[in-house]
């Protein structure tokens, strides 16, 4: 943590649990009897509970939303750019609560716990959660935590699905909703994305049908390149041209070198996807994409978005990134095509960004001062 | 820029409490206003990042889209009132949406400059120069505004789009003037009109 960084943040945070007794009903029809939530809490909740903000990761984010981990810790939370003091998501006027979801693997029940009734790894027996399980669990934390209302429900890509998700199940609950470079279901496409993430997962031979950690392995070449696929999908060609164009990062072409010509991006991916490998669970991983791909707002409606949007009552504010391909800036005109139809109070913005589907997660200017700019309206 | 009698005009036919479409809407004084002294239900449509945040602190809904791409993502009739202040001469097909506009609206209210104005005229006249003024001080070559018109153009399109004046307004220097001969003494002009 640098001074700079230290000054425009939270400081050091400390993650916090939470148990719950009560047994979880998946959509799936199977149970979870107990669960734990990892989870941060960033500001201070006002006595009335009024001034609380959820926010939902995505697929490989966790409850580290901002903040440090230490005075030693280098690597801020993954939303540190928009949630601290005086930022958009401004911790000096909300109490805003970010867990790992149930499924996940930093803390919370997921498939690396130890399962009560086998006294080992749940591994392949874990069961399929989906985004409504998530906002069951979310709103169980809330009442945990003493709060029957947020003023904000926040979140991008699979999380501004949960948001999504919350404004239509949970009406009362949620004041105002932001969803960023979200969906409200995957296309063909992007399933087959996910899918061909898994795969390379299972044809890993130490992915042991799921059960690996009992097998003490880990199928870490096969997560390796399903994060490769992902991370070039989160990407836009334009930026990949200026960030790695076609350099190499060893050897040449020449013939009298013996060293094989690598390119940066090559070296990039594998990096990007060996690194990942390491910290990430590859039940999990599956688990969330499969998340991605069943969810779909309309389903109950016939298809019919507007209908799906019709007991909402939260403020909107639907965001997207021009470069945007995995998450089209299409989609969130579609959620925001249907919000106005159902008469629902919605803005959108498209934000010029050559950054693809990351740039939700990145720093810039215009972004960050629209956020702002929108956040003046969630009363704290 | 808006002339502040245009606002009042169009500040006085929107209806308390009215749905509202303010197509261009900038960084949305006219919606602040309307919301304020009206209390409507109004949302805007702007294509500008700026002008959008800026629209967004007083508190406002803003769609960020391109206004001319048909609006498709409106419903006929979702509107009491759809509004392009000062707007029109701006658009590459002016006429594709004055016929959308009265499908999304029940009404909707038009104001642009008049390019019939005397001071136009004379200007073009005795200088052979496109004319520069105050209010539009665009050089021909470098000008947002792309498709003026008169007080008679626009009237003469209406009629061809089958499309109803239901009322108009006129200000000029001097608007008794302006009144009883508008192509050549209104220097803007804003209309209530609607589908036939």
């Amino acid at each position: 943590m640098t001074a700079a960084s230290r000054a425009s943040s939270l400081g050091v945070i400390k993650p916090e649990h939470a148990h719950f007794d009560d047994v979880l009903y998946l959509e799936s029809g199977e149970v979870l009897d107990e669960f734990e939530l990892v989870y941060e809490t960033y500001g201070d909740l006002r006595s009335d509970g009024s001034n609380a903000i959820l926010i939902c990761h995505a697929l490989s984010g966790n409850h580290h939303a901002a903040g440090f981990h230490s005075e030693a810790d280098t690597k801020p939370g993954w939303w540190n750019t928009v949630i601290g003091p005086g930022k958009p998501i401004d911790t000096d006027r909300f109490f805003v609560v970010c867990p790992n979801n149930i499924g996940g693997c930093n803390g919370s029940t997921g498939p690396a716990s130890i399962s009560k009734t086998t006294g080992k790894p749940w591994g392949s027996l874990f069961p399929q959660v989906t985004v409504i399980d998530w906002v069951e669990s979310q709103k169980r934390l809330a009442q945990h935590l003493g709060i029957n209302q947020w003023a904000a429900v926040v979140g991008g890509s699979l999380g501004g699905m949960q948001a999504l998700q919350w404004s239509v199940t949970y009406p009362d609950w949620v004041a105002h909703c932001v969803v960023i470079a979200a969906a409200p279901g995957l296309t063909a496409q992007n399933i087959a994305f996910n899918e061909i993430a898994r795969q390379a997962i299972f044809s890993d031979p130490d992915w042991c049908g799921g059960d690996y950690i009992d097998a003490n392995t880990a199928p870490e070449k096969g997560m390796a390149l399903a994060r490769m696929v992902g991370h070039l999908t989160y990407m836009s060609a334009d930026n990949m041209s200026d960030r790695f164009g076609r350099e190499l990062r060893h050897g040449s072409f020449d013939p009298d070198d013996d060293e094989q010509p690598i390119f940066q991006v090559e070296s990039y991916l594998r990096y990007q996807g060996s690194q990942f490998a390491t910290r990430f669970d590859a039940n999990t991983y599956v688990l969330m994409t499969r998340a991605l791909d069943r969810f779909d707002l309309a389903a109950t409606s016939d298809g019919d978005l507007a209908r799906a949007l019709e007991h909402a009552s939260a403020e909107f504010l639907i965001l997207s990134f021009s470069s945007d391909w995995r998450f089209s800036p299409a989609r969130s005109r579609e959620i925001t095509t249907a919000l106005l139809a159902a008469g629902k109070r919605v803005t959108y913005s498209n934000l010029e960004s050559d950054a693809g589907h990351d740039a939700f997660l990145l720093e810039d200017a215009d972004y960050i001062a629209l956020l702002h700019a929108w956040m003046q309206r969630v009363a704290a | 820029m808006m002339l502040r009698s245009d606002v009042e005009t169009i500040a006085g036919w929107v209806g308390n409490g009215s749905k509202v479409l303010d197509l261009g809407c900038g960084s949305g004084d006219l919606l602040a206003k309307l919301s304020l002294e009206k209390g409507i239900d109004g949302v805007g449509v702007d294509i500008d990042t700026q002008n959008l945040t800026t629209a967004l602190t007083k508190g406002l809904r803003v769609i960020q889209q391109d206004m001319e791409d048909g609006l498709p993502n409106f419903e006929n009739t979702q509107f009491d009132v759809v509004i392009i202040a000062d707007s029109l001469q701006v658009l590459k097909r002016p006429h594709a949406m004055l016929t959308r506009v009265v499908q999304i609206g029940h009404e909707a209210i038009v104001s642009f400059p008049n390019f019939g104005h005397w001071r136009s005229r004379l200007s073009l006249l005795l200088s052979g120069r496109m004319p520069k003024t105050k209010a539009l001080p665009y050089s021909w070559f470098d000008t947002p505004n792309i498709h003026f018109c008169t007080v008679a153009d626009f009237e003469s399109l209406c009629r061809q789009l089958d499309i109803e004046i239901i009322e108009r307004k006129v200000s000029g220097d001097r608007t008794y003037l302006a009144k009883i001969w508008p192509n050549i003494f209104a220097k803007s002009a804003s209309y209530r009109i609607r589908h036939r």
